[in-house]
């Protein structure tokens, strides 16, 4: 499976791609905010997107969007600090398949990756 | 805003330091201030919009942000601009998450990172400006709140 993550902290980026190295997903990109998200998609598609909210030049919700009308089918976990309940059903509204408030702990993340994944129900 | 409001805020941070480490953070008394503000090396401000506007900011020295960093990533050095990164990373998640407690329009923008000690700083919030003294093992920080 093909793993793109996106989110503007650098270190987010590198502990989820840490997180995830022992599941063997093939990380095929990462981006710091939705607009690169979007370019980097088309030009290297994947399977699953990790997608940050509160970013610069384009947010998570426009780039989820975005990405659905591209290719419905792209699996996408929301992983963010607005943990007000709105957010997490707009993300679910728009076609996220899951949410996961920030901060995570890498088993959490895990858990989560496999159940989108479709690893684990 | 009113104590209760700030304790959504001391709630948050709390949490933050348990589920990341493991080992909470110790919150000190909370004053207002007024003058000169409590700003260390490393500091992220995020600016709130919405019915609620004004800002936050956390502050810290590199000695703690080195050690969440090697928390989280296993890094043996992280350098200035990975704890920039921390810095913005852990003020962005606790603007975020009050938002369980303030609701959706309380609007956040992406964290502004500064090194340093800005004099002004204290502009960009609305005053009273609340300052909660952090201690997290040996380490100290700030959390300062200034909402309307």
């Amino acid at each position: 499976m093909k793993i793109m993550i996106v989110d503007d902290s650098s270190i987010m980026r590198r502990a989820i791609t840490k997180y995830l190295a022992p599941l063997g997903y093939e990380v095929v990109g990462t981006a710091s905010n939705g607009q690169d998200a979007l370019q980097l998609y088309q030009e290297n598609p994947a399977d699953l997107v990790t997608l940050d909210i509160t970013m610069p030049q384009m947010d998570g919700l426009a780039c989820l969007q975005a990405l659905k009308d591209l290719n419905p089918r792209v699996r996408v976990l929301v992983i963010s600090a607005l943990s007000d309940s709105q957010t997490g059903l707009k993300a679910l509204k728009l076609g996220a398949q899951s949410f996961l408030p920030k901060p995570f702990t890498e088993a959490q993340l895990v858990n989560e990756i496999q159940r989108v994944a479709g690893v684990q129900k | 805003m009113t104590e209760n409001e700030l304790k959504f805020f001391i709630e948050v941070v709390t949490d933050y330091f348990e589920q990341v480490t493991g080992e909470s953070a110790v919150m000190g008394i909370p004053y207002i201030k007024s003058d000169e503000p409590a700003v260390l090396s490393f500091t992220g401000l995020i600016g709130i919009s919405g019915p609620r506007k004004g800002a936050i900011y956390f502050t810290a020295e590199s000695g703690l942000l080195t050690t969440l960093t090697q928390e989280i990533l296993d890094l043996a050095d992280p350098d200035d601009d990975s704890l920039l990164d921390m810095v913005g990373e852990l003020t962005n998640t606790i603007a975020g998450n009050v938002r369980k407690s303030f609701g959706s329009d309380f609007l956040i923008s992406v964290p502004m990172l500064i090194k340093g000690r800005p004099t002004d700083i204290l502009m960009r919030l609305k005053p009273p400006v609340f300052i909660v003294p952090i201690l997290w093992r040996k380490d100290k920080a700030f959390l300062a709140v200034g909402l309307e």
